[in-house]
């Protein structure tokens, strides 16, 4: 199914990330771990990570414009479940509970029209440009 | 009819504020609805004149919007208050024949949240019927985990039919593939079965709907209504007796319509707000923690006797 791909896909960024944390742990040993985690922190912030927060049924902001290879992570503020499904199925996150998050790295320009997938009148929309 | 009932929906959407206490007056008290060749009629009752009526053929009792997991401000204990209300039910001086559940057994579809769900629902000790709400559904399959747990002998997502004292009930899901006003959706293959499943049947038969969403318009802006229910009720139009009991809204609200009437029931996790309230989500609303027991309930369902009408007693945890 295309949605477990892309999920997938959007799950390769954590992963990824830990286990090159973790591979780097192990050849480098415990002194070694401050200059993984500085070597951490410079990577992500090379790579520009927005917020989207889910509040009150609404996501804010509901419209982003972004730079390809920006990551947006939202963040579920309210008491009820939500989730973020783009409108063309190329990505979705599980439903996230309250104080959850769901990040995705938009690599490529276009705009992304989302909506929540437990309460569809939720929308939102990233527009990705250089 | 219920022609000396005000309808709270009659003039447009919005529920007036006149419409609305008349609702929730009779929400608060108990409500015998009585159904006879079509026609129905109410009359406010004490609880007790209900429970000492005897016991008939048919005889069941609703829970819904269990939200097995949920443990926010609106409830930190909502398993608790679940099992209050699995007590109720099991405390009915006429012991129901089984109990429908009508979705959102869990928060969040979790496996351990339905283990426990089952584990709560096991209690009643009589069989439990289920249709899927949209939180029952949010596995990665989809709702294949809500499938490969409850939908053994059902069709599509999990529709099926059964008949029970002279009762044929219609499970309905209407919580896949949900509209982007946030409504229900049936969709062409349901609805088509609906009109063969029924075809059989002879106009006096009387016809229990169950399903998650409403089937009416209980609130469109908050997507509370199922967008395709029209062409399912059309199948529906020439019995004489229909009804329709659903979740969803945390809350009781009950509409004619002809032939059909329409209940919406109470959750036995959370409250949700009236339709439109100020401010407020269509999401889990906070009351007083002395009022939560008072918002939160069960329903039981019976034929009060022979001639076949039915008794339909919501009921709260206060």
């Amino acid at each position: 199914m295309s949605n477990r791909k892309h999920h997938r896909h959007f799950r390769l960024v954590p992963r990824g990330a830990s286990a090159l944390f973790l591979a780097l742990t192990l050849l480098v040993g415990g002194t070694g771990m401050v200059g993984v985690v500085a070597g951490g922190v410079h990577a992500a912030a090379a790579a520009r990570v927005v917020t989207v927060k889910i509040a009150n049924f609404d996501f804010a902001p509901r419209a982003l414009v972004v730079a390809p290879g920006t990551t947006v992570t939202w963040i579920n503020d309210d008491d009820d479940a939500h989730s973020i499904v783009a409108d063309s199925h190329s990505f979705h996150s599980q439903a996230l509970d309250t104080d959850e998050k769901f990040s995705f790295t938009f690599s490529t320009s276009g705009e992304y029209g989302y909506h929540c997938g437990l309460h569809p009148r939720m929308t939102g929309k990233v527009i990705v440009k250089a | 009819m219920t022609s000396s009932r005000d309808d709270p929906f009659s003039t447009d959407r919005t529920i007036g504020r006149r419409g609305l206490m008349k609702c929730m007056a009779w929400a608060g008290t108990g409500v015998l609805w009585t159904m006879s060749g079509g026609v129905a009629s109410s009359v406010l009752i004490g609880e007790a004149t209900a429970a000492t009526r005897s016991a008939g053929a048919l005889n069941f009792a609703q829970i819904s919007d269990t939200h097995v997991g949920f443990d926010k401000a609106a409830n930190p204990d909502a398993i608790a208050t679940t099992r209050e209300a699995i007590a109720r039910i099991r405390a009915l001086p006429t012991a129901p024949s089984f109990v429908i559940h009508t979705g959102d057994i869990t928060h969040l579809s979790k496996d351990a949240q339905f283990d426990t769900a089952d584990q709560m629902l096991g209690e009643l000790g009589v069989p439990v019927f289920h249709v899927p709400g949209e939180h029952d559904t949010l596995d990665e399959g989809n709702g294949k985990a809500y499938l490969a747990r409850y939908g053994q002998g059902t069709k599509g997502t999990g529709w099926y039919s059964f008949d029970y004292g002279g009762v044929h009930f219609i499970a309905l899901v209407n919580v896949v593939n949900l509209r982007p006003s946030g409504a229900g959706f049936l969709g062409e293959e349901q609805i088509a079965w609906i009109g063969d499943d029924v075809a059989h049947l002879s106009a006096s038969t009387p016809i229990m709907v169950m399903a998650h969403m409403p089937l009416f318009d209980a609130y469109e802006p908050w997507g509370w209504g199922t967008a395709d229910a029209l062409p399912a009720l059309a199948h529906l139009r020439r019995f004489g007796s229909v009804t329709v009991l659903n979740g969803h809204i945390h809350q009781v609200i009950e509409k004619v319509e002809g032939n059909i009437t329409f209940h919406t029931a109470r959750s036995t996790a959370f409250p949700q707000a009236a339709p439109g309230t100020p401010g407020a989500s269509p999401g889990p609303f906070k009351v007083p923690a002395d009022q939560l027991r008072g918002v939160l309930g069960v329903r039981q369902v019976r034929r009060v006797h022979g001639r076949g009408p039915l008794a339909i007693v919501d009921s709260t945890l206060a």
